[in-house]
């Protein structure tokens, strides 16, 4: 999971032997020793039901196939992308290997380079493992995939479509991922942080690294899809069609709705389950050390006022404050897109 | 990354903690890290106890310190966070001139600072002590399903292949007037990595081939794993820190 400190990646990559800057695995003693357990638990069941799916393909032709597929992952999430100003996030792959491979693999995969990244070079605690291993790869993968899969039965089969349905599953897989935590947070948080400063922090700064997973896993996609399609068990059925190099503007058209279609829901779905807890969002209302934190994180700040300065009632505070995010993270996408669409000469 | 070898948190040597077998040394780090979240953060005492054995377990591996210090440094980022907690926690507050600090933003802040860094502290060791293969083996014989240890031994053995051509790509780029400046990095680097990732899957299907020609049946050979599989010392540190944990939950 990822919590990101500005201008502190360049001295983890400098004293950091695995080069993982900007996102950081629960350590241990952040939930209590139930809840761990409990997620330690549901991650085995989850591991062992991706095992059984797979089966005996695995063992025969896909094992050396998932390792270079778990170290391919672990190679990229030494790449660093900008978040916002002076932070940085890195690819976390579960919907992209999801996509790639289809749903139990990418489990496997993600859930192998998180129990080798706390087992072999000690980046998140082994008491959290399970909790690691149940955000990262048993939420990411079948979320991806399912998005995956159901945008595409929506929109037209082109490879543009599977480009742009692969960054809203991205998307959505870490923003569903960031909400597991919260509730995790919520079950057994030692933290001593309000529940709502957490859900706003956590949604908030992975509302942005969603943006950079959705951004590489779709451009990895677009590319595997140009040169060896039949690569992509996400649209292995599909046949999609070649015909335009540039998506057209229906089918970017189609994506954006389907994208903010997929967000809002998941705003008016997720955001109220934080409202019945003992804090909510009340806590920035005269909280004065919130300010600091603010500064800490600029997404969380603004939103958390709004939800609370603009509405009375919590919890349409909390809906309309997600859905602001939502329209803003698409907005500051699509800024970025223009803005690398432009770099890029022709 | 990591160096040619053995990687770079690894210290080789040859104390009784290195000969100890994996296996054991890996249900001596469940047992410790599980009691030492266990501990509650008010018990200041059993942390000094935990920190304790942890340093006793140091000392007897022969690693140096100055070697585990600086591996812990993974700790920082998290630590950074948890000094933001007491700021950020909720109320009673005190008040500490001039600045108001949370009581259980306090507490938590301690709690993750001392657990995670015991935590990391007690990894650091394994790893630092025993060989990759070694953990694997270890967690073999822990029944993980030998798919799971598979596909992690293929991911650490072609780990440096493929961020080394990750590497040689982006020479490539460069060499060929690329600059990766903020952003605009972000789409050619992604493309690099649709073909690094086309790349991988092929060299998976030739290694598969090279697999089948040498005889493979499905079954991974058995890796060999070395080591004093004798519980009774090796036990003694994950014991006194469980004891720890149960005492200052009963006492307090």
């Amino acid at each position: 999971m990822c919590f990101l400190h500005p201008g502190l990646t360049l001295l983890l990559q400098a004293t950091c032997s695995n080069g993982d800057g900007g996102a950081v695995h629960i350590p241990d003693g952040y939930i209590n020793l139930i809840t761990s357990a409990g997620s330690g638990a549901v991650a085995a069941g989850g591991l062992w039901a991706a095992l059984k799916q797979t089966g005996r393909r695995l063992a025969e032709k896909q094992i050396p196939l998932a390792g270079l597929t778990a170290a391919f992952l672990f190679a990229l999430q030494m790449l660093n992308f900008p978040v916002a100003a002076g932070t940085s996030g890195h690819l976390l792959g579960g919907a992209l290997a999801a996509i790639l491979l289809g749903p139990s693999m990418g489990i496997l995969v993600v859930a192998v380079v998180v129990i080798v990244q706390a087992l072999i070079f000690a980046d998140g605690g082994v008491t959290a493992l399970g909790l690691n291993v149940l955000n990262m790869a048993i939420v990411t993968a079948p979320v991806g995939w399912g998005v995956f899969r159901w945008l595409m039965k929506v929109l037209p089969k082109t490879t543009a479509s599977g480009v742009g349905a692969t960054m809203v599953a991205g998307w959505v897989s870490m923003i569903v991922s960031s909400t597991v935590f919260v509730i995790e947070y919520a079950i057994g948080g030692q933290g001593g942080a309000p529940l709502g400063t957490v859900f706003a922090a956590m949604t908030g700064v992975h509302a942005l690294i969603g943006i950079g997973e959705g951004l590489i896993s779709a451009v990895v996609v677009g590319a595997v899809l140009a040169v060896r399609s039949d690569l992509v068990l996400g649209t292995a059925d599909l046949a999609l069609s070649r015909t335009a190099t540039a998506p057209s503007g229906k089918a970017v058209g189609g994506i954006v709705a389907a994208g903010l279609a997929a967000a809002l829901l998941l705003v008016l779905v997720v955001a109220p389950m934080a409202s019945p807890a003992p804090d909510g969002l009340e806590f920035v209302a005269d909280d004065t050390g919130f300010a600091a934190a603010a500064e800490e994180h600029p997404v969380g700040g603004p939103l958390a006022d709004y939800g609370v300065a603009g509405i009375e009632n919590e919890r349409v505070g909390t809906v309309v404050a997600g859905a602001i995010g939502v329209g803003a993270t698409f907005l500051i996408g699509f800024v970025l897109i223009a803005l690398i669409r432009r770099r890029r000469p022709a | 990354m990591s160096g040619s070898h053995s990687h770079a948190l690894h210290y080789h040597g040859h104390s009784p903690v290195h000969r100890t077998a994996p296996q054991v040394k890996l249900v001596v780090l469940l047992v410790y890290v599980f009691s030492v979240v266990a501990t509650p953060p008010q018990v200041v005492w059993a942390f000094s106890g935990h920190a304790i054995v942890l340093l006793g377990v140091l000392a007897a591996s022969s690693v140096p310190v100055r070697f585990f210090v600086t591996r812990l440094a993974i700790d920082l980022p998290f630590l950074l966070f948890a000094f933001l907690l007491p700021f950020v926690g909720a109320d009673p507050r005190v008040d500490l001139g001039p600045l108001s600090i949370s009581e259980p933003g306090l507490l938590g802040a301690w709690n993750i600072l001392a657990k995670a860094t015991l935590g990391a502290g007690a990894s650091v060791l394994l790893v630092a002590t025993t060989e990759v293969p070694a953990v694997l083996a270890g967690l073999r014989r822990l029944r993980v399903p030998a798919a799971i240890t598979a596909i992690a031994a293929f991911m650490i053995r072609y780990l440096e292949v493929i961020a080394g051509e990750l590497h040689r790509m982006r020479v490539a780029m460069t060499a060929r007037g690329y600059s990766p400046s903020w952003l605009a990095q972000t789409r050619p680097m992604a493309t690099a990595a649709g073909a690094l990732f086309i790349r991988t899957y092929e060299r998976g299907e030739r290694v598969h081939q090279a697999m089948l020609a040498r005889g493979f049946t499905g079954d991974m050979p058995a890796a060999e794993a070395d080591g004093i599989a004798r519980w009774w010392p090796a036990m003694v540190p994950a014991l006194v820190t469980a004891g720890i944990a149960i005492a200052s939950r009963v006492g307090g």
